[in-house]
């Protein structure tokens, strides 16, 4: 296996050609850009919710595939489920991607241990976590809707 | 070897020998380094200069009558004449040890444009700048009330002399310009431009970092004020660099920092200052860096900038057919007309390019796994990006030691690119 399909592997080329996730949603409940500062990167997400589950969840914006093949990955993985499944599955793909943890995703997240390879190559770990820090935003903001202080 | 220089007089082997580096491997395959707009490799002879002061010498400048002293300020002081004699300044207090031409822009920001500027003031730009010359005169513009105006560039990015006219008007105290463009390697008329400065009472700062580095630069003929640049561009250390500046414009200008060495007499509640350029370096400077500086200006003096700017012209022409060549390869700057400059000038040893819709970062790393080390993203130039009309690019850029080998591995990584994201 050489240094293309290390990082490049046919499941995260497949998310990154899918532009099925790629739009935008108008209105949206929650929208968040993030930005990655040192490259330039720059992904938009919109989330609209229903009675506490993630009914849609688009991104849209500039970036590598790695970054927008991870921001198609989240859609896939957390259409249709509940808002403590988003935060679940954020902490598991920041601690395998920062913390070094084993994956360990339900089955309809499991296309994101794909990222795992990411890992190697550090400069790159900030590209697949873009979307999820831009999620992170939307989750404490669904979070302080819910409980006004 | 038939194929690493197309000038047969460039001793290219020679030269290559003298990068331990280039002996090395990335990932697995022999080093092809494309990413000379960033930094530059360090020949032997500058880390041996490094390592001599940090192994014999050690010891502080200006301070200590001791011998190892003396020897340390002894080499300091010829480190800042071969730099001097390196861009033909007028005297060694023309030269300031900075820690890089972000310091030395600064410095000529706050020291100069901080003091003397004031509302209604002009200062003229273009979309070609580096960041380094960006931001400090938009500091300095917002404190002062001075107002930035930008050269209109062509749909290649270059600027003329009239159009360097027609930015320029009466209330213009400063023109701040690039010497070659980090993105495009595009080098401005600086000669013309420095004329049109001086005309309006004027002066002008020249960020000269990939110039100084890649061509040979004589101040007094350019008729330049200021021109910053920095050590680890041309195979010195990082860490270290210069401000070139006219004598009476140093002179009249504060520092950015004070502190020790740069005094001549201090009381409770005040103190007197040295001198140029003594004024402007307090703090114990970076020593070993700037003698690595000093050998690195002499060892390009020994091959000749003319004849570096002559070997990178080659390469640059090569390697525009070669990527050109390559299906769905955008060129960006005066490359994209195929080498024909308007105004006579060639660009400097830069390629910026972009390859079909593919990220310059994933083109970037799949080159990083076939051993080529490029640029990728917005080269700390965020305004000519916007220009451009782009979040980024690849940028290749050349040097002393690359050879056309080089180049035709970059193709190949190319394509593989291509085969990876098809």
């Amino acid at each position: 296996m050489n240094f293309a399909d290390d990082l490049y592997k046919e499941i995260i080329l497949d998310h990154y050609r899918s532009k099925k996730n790629r739009r935008r949603l108008d209105p949206a409940d929650y929208h968040q850009e993030g930005v990655n500062p040192s490259c330039g990167d720059d992904i938009e997400l919109f989330i609209k919710t229903d009675g506490g589950i993630i009914s849609e969840v688009t991104y849209d914006g500039i970036g590598c595939s790695i970054c927008t093949a991870s921001a198609n990955m989240l859609c896939e993985a957390l259409v249709g489920n509940s808002i403590e499944f988003a935060g679940k599955v954020l902490s598991r793909f920041k601690g395998m991607l920062t913390r070094a943890e084993e994956p360990d995703f339900p089955d309809s997240a499991a296309d994101l241990e794909a990222m795992q390879g990411v890992r190697d190559y550090p400069v790159r770990i900030k590209c697949a976590l873009l979307a999820w820090s831009t999620l992170d935003q939307i989750l404490s903001d669904i979070q302080s809707d819910a409980n006004p202080q | 070897m038939t194929r690493r220089s197309v000038t047969r007089t460039y001793p290219i082997d020679r030269i290559r020998a003298e990068f331990p580096i280039l002996g090395t491997t990335m990932r697995g395959k022999p080093l092809v380094y494309l990413d000379n707009g960033a930094t530059s490799l360090k020949p032997q002879v500058v880390i041996d200069a490094e390592l001599d002061y940090l192994t014999r010498i050690s010891a502080s400048i200006h301070r200590g009558v001791y011998q190892l002293s003396e020897e340390a300020t002894v080499k300091f002081d010829e480190a800042r004449a071969s730099v001097r004699q390196f861009i033909n300044a007028g005297d060694d207090g023309e030269v300031v040890f900075t820690k890089g031409a972000t310091e030395s822009s600064n410095i000529v920001a706050f020291g100069w444009g901080r003091k003397f500027l004031k509302a209604g003031d002009e200062i003229v730009t273009t979309e070609l700048e580096h960041h380094a010359n960006l931001i400090p005169w938009q500091q300095v513009a917002a404190a002062t009330g001075a107002k930035l105006r930008f050269v209109p560039l062509d749909p290649a990015g270059r600027v003329s002399p009239e159009s360097v006219q027609s930015a320029v008007t009466e209330r213009t105290r400063l023109v701040a310009i690039t010497g070659m463009s980090n993105v495009t390697g595009y080098m401005p008329p600086l000669r013309e431009t420095a004329e049109i400065a001086h005309r309006n009472g004027a002066v002008i700062v020249v960020d000269g970092p990939q110039l100084v580095s890649h061509h040979p630069v004589d101040v007094q003929s350019l008729g330049c004020d200021f021109l910053t640049f920095s050590a680890h561009k041309m195979c010195g250390p990082t860490g270290v660099g210069a401000l070139y500046g006219r004598r009476d414009l140093l002179e009249a200008m504060d520092p950015l920092l004070y502190g020790g060495d740069m005094i001549v007499r201090v009381g409770k509640e005040s103190a007197t200052f040295k001198g140029v350029p003594d004024k402007f370096e307090t703090g114990t400077p970076n020593i070993s860096g700037v003698l690595g500086f000093g050998a690195a200006v002499n060892y390009l003096r020994s091959i000749g900038m003319e004849a570096i700017a002559d070997h990178e012209r080659e390469l640059l022409a090569y390697a525009a057919r070669r990527v050109g060549e390559v299906p769905g390869v955008t060129l960006y700057g005066p490359m994209a007309e195929r080498g024909v400059a308007a105004g006579g000038v060639d660009p400097g040893g830069i390629l910026s390019f972009n390859l079909g819709e593919i990220h310059p970062h994933d083109v970037g790393a799949v080159l990083d796994g076939e051993g080529v080390a490029v640029r990728t993203g917005f080269h700390c130039a965020q305004p000519m990006m916007q220009f451009l009309g782009v979040p980024g690019t690849v940028r290749a850029s050349f040097y002393l030691y690359n050879t056309l080998e080089d180049i035709d591995r970059l193709v190949n990584a190319l394509h593989k690119t291509l085969e990876v994201f098809s």
